[in-house]
């Protein structure tokens, strides 16, 4: 649904080149919510206001519902009415709302559809389904100031709705949001995505949004994507630094000669007393050096570290009979134990 | 000199600084509004960025600012005469007048444009509106209030200026001051004259306030609108939000 090769973005402002975008290849399928995260200043919103051509890329492609809007824009800075009409079908909301002071609830839902040129009845009709749909109706003639900021963002949400979007940018949404907002915002988008079959982009710094909505996620570093793919198969990784900090486990080594594993299970196999029957059925002693469960993408997903005594070879065979209990077991990499400490997971 | 004598004079004099003061607004307001936007489009990561224009504006805009308006008045002579017919009386002013105050307006349109946050510019571009539609419909309504304030500035800018032309023979309450208060020392009808100034200006400057706080809804505390500064007025400050609900 959205596709980006080669996207690259280089900012010159008095003789200095700040490289935003360097080569970002994403592709999110049509009706999945992905999520791109990373530290501030890592790129994050050059790309998604790429999306929309808000930026021009200094090189690459933007392909939107198969229409290259790249080749849209053409050279010209200012965005012609072809542009125009593709970005009036994605829409998009801000982490500070961007909701005009000057207009009510009703009135900032329908300036999209004045955009669009929908006479008023129809305009109107529109614009208090949307507020329904996002739980606002009794406060359409309410103006922004008067409203929470959780109530902005589903005013913001309802107008990126107006143009019937197959494509949902956010930049952010829930940042400026407290915890329990934020989750209730991130239903809707789930709830809208669900139900509507919209395709979600969102950019965020904070792993919980991936780990409550997101099917895909990608970790950008420095202007580019470093690790990504669907959630499952990111949290099969243990490895990457996404599934790490998705899901931390730490757990230090009680010393040398043990082998250390992480061991993944997903949903049907939580529960199962696999440990102390692993423990019994070879009487090896088992470490427990970490471990957690999550809730990731509607899942439940836990994570343990444990500690075999002897080597990896020595330990083949307890290994083999984890993977079939329908575990997924991983070496855990060199320094992960390390690496895997508290305060890096923290943020 | 009595009151009888005095009133028909004031009366004229009142009219004819209205009529200044009033057609040099809608010139300032036709001419500086679509300035200050275009300062603002034509500037560096403005949606029009063209250094030529902004450069050439912002100097045109520099030069009408830091005339004084009596030098002015008297350099624009030539000129009202080409439009006018005539350098003298009500019609006369309002040249200079409105060529004094254009510039003037034009910079505080800028000021209060400028201040729009560009996110709501970025909402609009992103729902596919085009720059004039962004002028329309984010930037002139969410800075209006700036606006209106600025334009109760240049509206009480104006009526001194209206009272400078007097000077020059312009009519209005200047006009009457110099010649009877100054030439012939009637102390009376220059002090009336005064009251009259003072009580338009304030006049103006209220119902400007009034306008700007009634047009602003960003919430009380972070109102765009200037406080009533002529009149304390509690009440009002929390019959607002109720009124907007
Ligand atoms: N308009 C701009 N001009 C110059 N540099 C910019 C501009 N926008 C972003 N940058 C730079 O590009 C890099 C990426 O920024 P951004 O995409 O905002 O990151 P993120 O959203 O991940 O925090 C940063 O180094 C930032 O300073
Ligand atoms: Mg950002």
């Amino acid at each position: 649904m959205i596709t980006t090769t080669g996207l690259k973005k280089v900012y010159r402002s008095r003789g200095r080149e700040v490289v935003a975008l360097d080569g970002v290849d994403l592709h999110v399928r049509e009706g999945e919510v992905y999520g791109v995260v990373g530290r501030s200043g890592a790129g994050k919103s050059t790309l998604i206001r790429c999306v929309n051509l808000l930026e021009r890329p200094t090189s690459g492609t933007v392909t939107v519902a198969g229409q290259d809007l790249t080749a849209l824009a053409g050279g010209s800075r200012r965005a012609g009415a072809e542009l125009r009409a593709a970005r009036s079908r994605i829409g998009m909301v801000f982490q500070h709302f961007n909701l005009l002071s000057s207009r009510t609830v009703q009135d900032n839902v329908e300036l999209p559809l004045e955009i669009l040129g929908l006479s008023g009845a129809a305009r109107s009709r529109k614009a208090l389904d949307l507020l329904d749909l996002v739980g606002l109706a009794d406060r359409a003639r309410a103006y922004p100031a008067q409203l929470s900021g959780g109530q902005k963002q589903r005013v913001g949400i309802a107008r990126a709705l107006a143009g019937d979007p197959k494509v949902l940018l956010s930049d952010e949404a829930t940042s400026a949001l407290d915890p329990e907002t934020t989750r209730s915002v991130l239903q809707l988008l789930r709830d809208l995505n669900r139900q509507l079959g919209l395709t979600v982009l969102l950019i965020t710094h904070e792993m919980e949004v991936v780990k409550q909505i997101c099917d895909s996620a990608a970790l950008m570093k420095g202007g580019r994507i470093v690790e990504s793919g669907t959630v499952p198969e990111l949290l099969a990784a243990p490895g990457g630094e996404l599934a790490r900090e998705l899901f931390p486990v730490g757990g230090v080594p009680s010393g040398p000669g043990g082998t250390v594993i992480d061991v993944t299970f997903h949903d049907d196999s939580t529960g199962q007393p696999v440990i102390s029957q692993l423990a019994r059925t070879y009487n090896i002693d088992v470490s427990i050096l970490g471990a957690a469960v999550e809730t990731v993408g509607g899942r439940r997903v836990g994570r343990m570290r444990v500690e075999l005594p002897g080597t990896f070879e020595e330990n083949v065979v307890p290994v083999g009979f984890l993977r079939e209990q329908g575990l997924q077991v991983e070496v855990a990499p060199a320094g992960a134990a390390q690496a895997a400490t508290p305060e890096e997971n923290s943020k | 000199m009595t009151w009888a004598e005095m009133q028909p004079l004031l009366t004229q004099a009142v009219w004819d600084t209205l009529y200044m003061v009033g057609l040099a607004t809608l010139v300032s307001v036709a001419g500086g509004l679509p300035l200050g936007i275009l300062l603002v489009l034509t500037d560096r990561g403005g949606l029009l960025r063209n250094a030529f224009v902004n450069k050439v504006v912002g100097a045109v805009v520099n030069v009408g600012r830091s005339l004084p308006f009596l030098i002015l008045m008297v350099a624009l002579i030539p000129f009202t005469r080409l439009v006018v017919g005539t350098t003298i009386g009500a019609e006369a002013a309002v040249v200079p007048l409105a060529v004094g105050a254009v510039p003037f307006f034009a910079r505080l349109v800028e000021t209060a444009v400028r201040e729009v946050d560009h996110g709501l510019v970025e909402a609009v571009q992103a729902m596919g509106g085009s720059t004039w539609t962004v002028v329309r419909k984010a930037l002139l309504p969410e800075s209006l209030p700036s606006v209106v304030s600025g334009l109760t500035t240049t509206v009480v800018t104006l009526v001194g200026y209206s009272a400078m032309a007097g000077a020059i023979g312009a009519g209005g309450l200047g006009d009457l001051a110099i010649r009877y208060g100054y030439q012939r020392f009637e102390t009376g009808l220059m002090l009336v004259t005064v009251a009259v100034l003072i009580v338009l200006v304030t006049l103006i400057q209220l119902a400007g306030d009034l306008a700007a706080r009634s047009l602003s809804h960003r919430g009380r505390s972070e109102s765009a609108a200037p406080r009533l500064r002529l009149l304390r007025a509690p009440a009002r400050a929390e019959a607002e939000p109720a009124k907007a609900s």
